[in-house]
C-alpha cells in the first residue's frame, strides 16, 4: 500500500515538530526516516500510525484519506521503541492478541489462531520461546516478538520506531540483516525510524533525511551518500571536509563566500602540485584502519585538519610519513553558499 | 572491615559508592523506628494490653454480645457496598487522570482529595441536611416511605463519602508508572477500548486494585462519628458500639472490641502489603 | 492549542472522565453544596459574624496550626521511614512496613483514647514528660500527637514507591562525579521525590484538618486553647443552630480547598519540571 503525505504540519505548543512535510512512500518499499534526535521523525511515524494527529495537511493510504480513521482502523502494524510487550502475557498470547481481539465474525477458530501464531513465531525463529514471558527474553528476542505481534494482524503497512535502538552492536547488525531479508519475503510497505546512518543506508530501499522538522533529502542510500542535497545531509551522512572558498579552495572557482564539501576518499594526494589550484599541506598523522589508510593533513597557514582516506593499495604505491610536504586536490566536491550554512549548525 | 561488613548486612544498596556510612544508616533506622514506636507501636500495645488484662474469657464474652455482633455485621455491610462502588470510581478516575493530559487536572485531583479534609462531623451534618426530615430530599423520601438517614443506606452512603479518595489516590500513581505504550500497542493491533482495558490494563493493575480494595476495606471500619450521626437508635456499627462504651468509661470490653477490629485490620493490611510488594507476577524489567 | 485535552489514541477518556465527574458530583459536590445553601440562609453578614467570632477564629487557628505542625512532622519523619524501608534491611522490616498503614484502620476514637492514656500525666509516656513539666495530653501538643498518628501513613506511602524508582545509575553517576552522600541526596534524590513528598504532605494535612474522633479525646477541648473547629460545629448542632454550624463548616472547607489546590498545583508544576 502506498502512502502519500502532503503539506503536513505538527506543533507541540510553540515547538514546530513537523514543518510542511511532503513525502511519497511506494508500495512494498522499505523506507528509513533518518535524522538526529528531535528532528521530528518519530512524530511523523506516529502520525502515520494514527497515534498522533497532524495539525494540518493530508495523509493518504493508497489514495484514500485516512486522517479520520483512528489507529485501530488503519491496519498498520506498529513496533514500539521499547517493544511494549504485554508483560502479563506469554509470548504466544502476545502474538495472538491481535487475532483474539478481532470482532467475532472475523475472528478465526482457536486452531487457526494457534497455527498462525506458531507460523509467525517460526518466521521470527523463536517458536521455542512460545510459553515464556517478556521479562524472560533478551532484548533481541523481545524485538522479534514485537515484530511478530505486529505482523499477526496482517498489516498493510509496518511502522518501526527505532527498532534496533536498545540493542547492543552485534545483535543490532544481525537483526537488521534479518529485517531486510524478512521484508524481501513479505513485501509489506515498511517505514522505520533511526538516528543511525549506517543502519539506514544498509537496510532501506530509500532514505528520508530529516532535520528540525523538515525533510532535507529523499533518495536511495547511494544518492544521499554520493549526492547530498544540503550541507546538513553532507555532514550527517559520512565524513566530510569543509573548505572555505576564499582561503583554501581556489579549485571551486567560486568567488563569493562559500564552503566546499569534500568526502575524505575524494581527495588526491601527490608529491608535486597537480595544477596551480592544488593546496600545499603537511602530513600530520597516518593511520591504517583495516582496508583503508587515513591521513590527516593541515594547510600551512591553518591548524584545521583535513581528513583523507586512501585505499591500502594506493597508499602502498606512494607511502607517506608524518611531516611529509605534499599537495592535495579534490576529485569531487560540492559548493554551498555560506548563506545556507546555518542549516547544519545544529550538528 | 567492620564498616564494610555492617554495610553489607544492613543495607540493600549495590555499591559502596552510593551507600551512607554505617553510622548514618544506624542513626536513620533508629530515628525511623523510634518515631514509629512512639506514635504507632506503643498505642497499639496499649490497646492489646488493656484488652487482655482481664483474661481471654472476658474478651470472648465481650465479642459474643448481640450488640457487638450486629455492629460487626453493619460495619461489614457498609464496607461490602462502599468498597466496590469506590473501586469502580477509583479505576475510572485513575484512567482519566493517569493516561491523559487535560486542563484542570489539578482541580480534579483536589476535589477528589477534599473528603479527606472534611471532618466526619461535617459529612454527617451534610447528609442530615440532604436527607433529614427538613432536608432537600427529606420530604420526597418520606412521601415514598424510603428511610435513608438513620438507616443502613445512610451509613453506606456516608462510608462511601469518607473512603472515597483512598482507592483513586492509590491507583493514580500506579497507572502513571505503568505508562501507556502497552495500551497504544493494543490499539494498534485493533483492540477496542473495552478490549484494551480488560485484556491489557486491568491484568497489569490487578494486584494494585486488589490491594487498594483491601485497604479501603480496612479504612471503612473507621467511621464511628458518621455512624453516630446517621445510625438509627437500634442499629449501630462497631465503632458506634465502641464510642458508646467509651462514654461509659474505659472498660476492657471496649478494648476487646477494638482489639478484634485492629486484628482484622492488621490482617488485611499485611495481606495488602504482601500484594503490593509482590509486584505483578512477571515484572516488566 | 486551546483544546481541552491533548490528543491520544487511547480510548475511553470521555467515559472515564464523565463517570468520574458524575460520581464526584453525586458523592461529594452535591452533598457539599448543601452546606453552602444552608449557610446562605444566614446572609453574608451573618456568615461573617459567625466565622469571625473570637471563639470560632481561635478554633480555626488551633485546627489549621496543629494540622500543619503534624503534617510537617509527618513529612520529615515519614521521609526518613520511607528511606529506611526502601534502602535498608533490618529484622522485622516487613512487619513494620505493614503496620505503617494501621492508623488508617484503627478506629480514631480508639486511637484518641489510647493516645490520651499514654500521654496523660500518669501514662506510660506522659509521666516522663510530666517530670520535665511538659504537658502533652489535654493541650494543643496532644492534638499534634493525635494528628501525627492519623496522618502518619500518607507521606510514607507516597514517597516509598517513588524512592524505590530512583535509578541507581543516577546516584552512581553523581557519586562518580565526586558528589558526597549528602550532595547526592540533596541534588539528585530529593528533587526526584519532592513531588511525591508534597502529595503526601497535602494528604496528611487534609486528613488532619478533617480529623475529629481521635482529637476530642486527647485535646481537653478548652475554648480558645485546645478546641478544634469541628467540635464547635458539634456544639452548634447540639443547640440546633444548623446555619451556624454550616457557616463554620463552609469556612473550613474553603480554607482546606484553597490550601489543597495550591499544594496540588505546586506538585503538578514541580513534577512537570522534573519530567515526572
Amino acid at each position: 500500500m502506498s502512502i502519500t503525505i502532503e503539506n503536513l504540519n505538527k506543533s507541540f505548543g510553540a515547538y514546530k515538530a513537523l514543518d510542511n512535510i511532503n513525502l511519497e512512500v511506494n508500495s512494498g518499499e522499505l523506507l528509513a526516516l533518518l535524522g538526529p534526535s528531535g528532528c521530528g521523525k518519530t512524530s511523523l511515524l506516529r502520525i502515520i500510525g494514527g497515534m498522533e494527529l497532524a495539525d494540518t495537511g493530508k495523509l493518504l493510504f493508497h489514495g484514500e484519506d485516512v486522517r479520520q480513521r483512528d489507529a485501530r482502523e488503519r491496519n498498520v502494524g506498529f513496533v514500539f521503541q521499547h517493544y511494549a510487550l504485554f508483560r502479563h502475557m506469554t509470548v504466544f498470547e502476545n502474538v495472538a492478541f491481535g487475532l483474539r481481539v478481532k470482532p467475532k465474525k472475523e475472528r478465526h477458530s482457536e486452531a487457526e489462531i494457534k497455527r498462525r501464531v506458531h507460523e509467525l513465531l517460526s518466521l521470527v525463529q523463536l517458536d521455542f520461546l512460545h510459553d515464556r514471558y517478556p521479562a524472560q527474553l533478551s532484548g533481541g528476542q523481545r524485538q522479534r516478538i514485537a515484530l511478530a505481534r505486529a505482523l499477526a494482524v496482517e498489516p498493510k503497512i509496518l511502522l518501526l520506531d527505532e527498532p534496533f535502538g536498545a540493542l547492543d552492536a552485534q545483535v543490532r547488525k544481525e537483526l537488521r540483516r534479518w529485517l531486510r531479508r524478512l521484508h524481501d519475503e513479505l513485501h509489506i510497505t515498511s517505514i522505520f525510524v533511526t538516528h543511525d546512518q549506517e543502519e539506514a543506508l544498509e537496510v532501506a530501499d530509500r532514505v528520508v533525511v530529516m532535520n528540525k522538522g523538515r525533510i532535507e533529502q529523499v533518495g536511495t542510500p547511494d544518492e544521499v551518500y554520493a549526492a547530498p542535497a544540503t550541507p546538513f545531509v553532507y555532514q550527517f551522512i559520512g565524513n566530510v571536509n569543509l573548505f572555505h572558498s576564499r582561503d583554501h579552495a581556489p579549485w571551486t572557482e567560486h568567488h563569493g563566500d562559500a564552503v566546499a564539501y569534500v568526502r575524505p576518499h575524494d581527495i588526491d594526494i601527490s608529491v608535486l602540485p597537480q595544477d596551480d589550484t592544488a593546496l600545499p599541506v603537511e602530513v600530520k598523522l597516518v593511520r591504517a584502519i583495516g582496508s583503508v589508510v587515513r591521513v590527516e593533513v593541515a594547510a600551512d597557514d591553518s591548524s584545521e585538519l583535513i581528513e583523507i582516506e586512501l585505499s591500502r593499495e594506493r597508499f602502498d604505491a606512494a607511502p607517506l610519513a608524518n611531516g611529509d610536504r605534499v599537495f592535495i586536490r579534490p576529485r569531487q566536491f560540492r559548493v554551498f553558499e555560506t548563506g545556507e550554512q546555518h542549516e547544519f549548525s545544529a550538528t | 572491615m567492620s564498616i564494610a561488613k555492617l554495610n553489607n548486612q544492613a543495607t540493600l544498596c549495590r555499591r559502596i559508592s552510593t551507600c551512607e556510612s554505617s553510622g548514618v544508616t544506624l542513626l536513620l533506622i533508629t530515628v525511623a523506628l523510634s518515631y514509629l514506636v512512639l506514635f504507632l507501636g506503643l498505642p497499639l500495645l496499649a490497646v492489646f494490653v488493656e484488652a487482655f488484662s482481664k483474661g481471654w474469657a472476658l474478651y470472648w464474652a465481650a465479642l459474643q454480645e448481640p450488640d457487638a455482633w450486629s455492629a460487626i455485621q453493619l460495619t461489614l455491610i457498609a464496607a461490602a457496598i462502599s468498597v466496590p462502588a469506590n473501586l469502580v470510581f477509583g479505576v475510572a478516575a485513575a484512567w482519566a487522570i493517569a493516561k491523559f493530559e487535560f486542563k484542570g487536572k489539578s482541580l480534579l485531583i483536589t476535589l477528589i482529595d477534599l473528603p479527606f479534609a472534611v471532618s466526619p462531623v461535617v459529612s454527617g451534618l451534610v447528609f442530615v441536611l440532604l436527607f433529614g426530615a427538613q432536608g432537600w430530599f427529606g420530604p420526597w423520601l418520606q412521601a415514598h416511605d424510603i428511610k435513608l438517614i438513620f438507616a443502613v443506606p445512610g451509613i453506606v452512603l456516608a462510608t462511601i463519602f469518607v473512603t472515597f479518595p483512598f482507592i483513586a489516590r492509590e491507583l493514580i500513581p500506579l497507572m502513571q508508572a505503568q505508562g501507556k505504550e502497552e495500551e497504544e500497542a493494543a490499539v494498534s493491533l485493533g483492540a477496542s477500548g473495552w478490549q484494551t482495558f480488560h485484556r491489557v490494563t486491568l491484568p497489569i493493575i490487578a494486584p494494585g486494585v486488589v490491594a487498594a480494595a483491601l485497604f479501603a476495606f480496612a479504612v471503612s471500619f473507621d467511621q464511628f462519628v458518621i455512624s453516630y450521626f446517621l445510625a438509627p437508635p437500634g442499629v449501630s456499627t462497631l465503632p458506634v458500639e465502641i464510642y458508646a462504651a467509651i462514654r461509659k468509661g474505659f472498660t476492657p470490653e471496649v478494648n476487646a472490641v477494638s482489639a478484634a477490629l485492629v486484628t482484622l485490620a492488621i490482617k488485611s493490611l499485611v495481606e495488602w502489603q504482601a500484594r503490593r510488594s509482590g509486584e505483578p507476577l512477571h515484572g516488566a524489567h | 492549542m486551546s483544546q481541552f485535552k491533548a490528543h491520544s489514541v487511547l480510548p475511553g477518556f470521555n467515559l472515564a472522565l464523565g463517570f468520574t465527574l458524575l460520581y464526584l458530583s453525586l458523592i461529594v459536590l452535591i452533598p457539599l453544596s448543601a452546606l453552602f445553601f444552608k449557610t446562605a440562609t444566614l446572609g453574608w453578614g451573618g456568615f461573617w459574624e459567625v466565622v469571625t467570632g473570637e471563639r470560632v477564629l481561635a478554633a480555626l487557628r488551633v485546627t489549621f496550626v496543629t494540622s500543619f505542625a503534624a503534617a510537617v512532622i509527618n513529612a520529615l519523619f515519614g521521609l526518613i521511614v520511607a528511606w529506611v524501608l526502601v534502602r535498608y534491611r533490618f529484622p522485622g522490616k516487613r512487619i513494620v512496613d505493614a503496620l505503617v498503614d494501621l492508623p488508617f484502620a484503627l478506629p480514631t476514637a480508639v486511637a484518641g483514647i489510647v493516645l490520651a492514656t499514654l500521654y496523660a500525666p500518669n501514662g506510660w509516656l506522659g509521666q516522663h514528660f510530666a517530670a520535665h513539666d511538659i504537658k502533652v495530653a489535654y493541650t494543643p501538643l496532644g492534638i499534634v500527637v493525635a494528628l501525627t498518628f492519623i496522618g502518619l501513613p500518607f507521606v510514607v506511602r507516597t514517597v516509598q514507591p517513588v524512592l524505590a524508582d530512583v535509578e541507581a545509575e543516577v546516584e552512581e553517576a553523581a557519586a562518580s562525579l565526586g558528589a558526597g552522600r549528602w550532595d547526592v541526596f540533596r541534588r539528585v534524590i530529593f528533587p526526584a521525590i519532592y513531588p511525591a513528598l508534597l502529595t503526601g504532605f497535602a494528604l496528611a494535612f487534609a486528613r488532619a484538618i478533617g480529623e475529629y474522633g481521635s482529637v476530642i479525646f486527647i485535646a481537653g477541648n478548652m475554648p480558645y486553647i485546645s478546641e478544634i473547629a469541628p467540635l464547635l460545629i458539634v456544639a452548634k448542632l447540639e443547640q440546633y443552630d444548623y446555619a451556624g454550624a454550616t457557616a463554620i463548616a463552609v469556612a473550613m472547607l474553603l480554607i482546606s480547598f484553597a490550601l489543597l489546590l495550591s499544594i496540588n498545583a505546586l506538585q503538578w508544576w514541580s513534577s512537570r519540571r522534573g519530567g515526572r
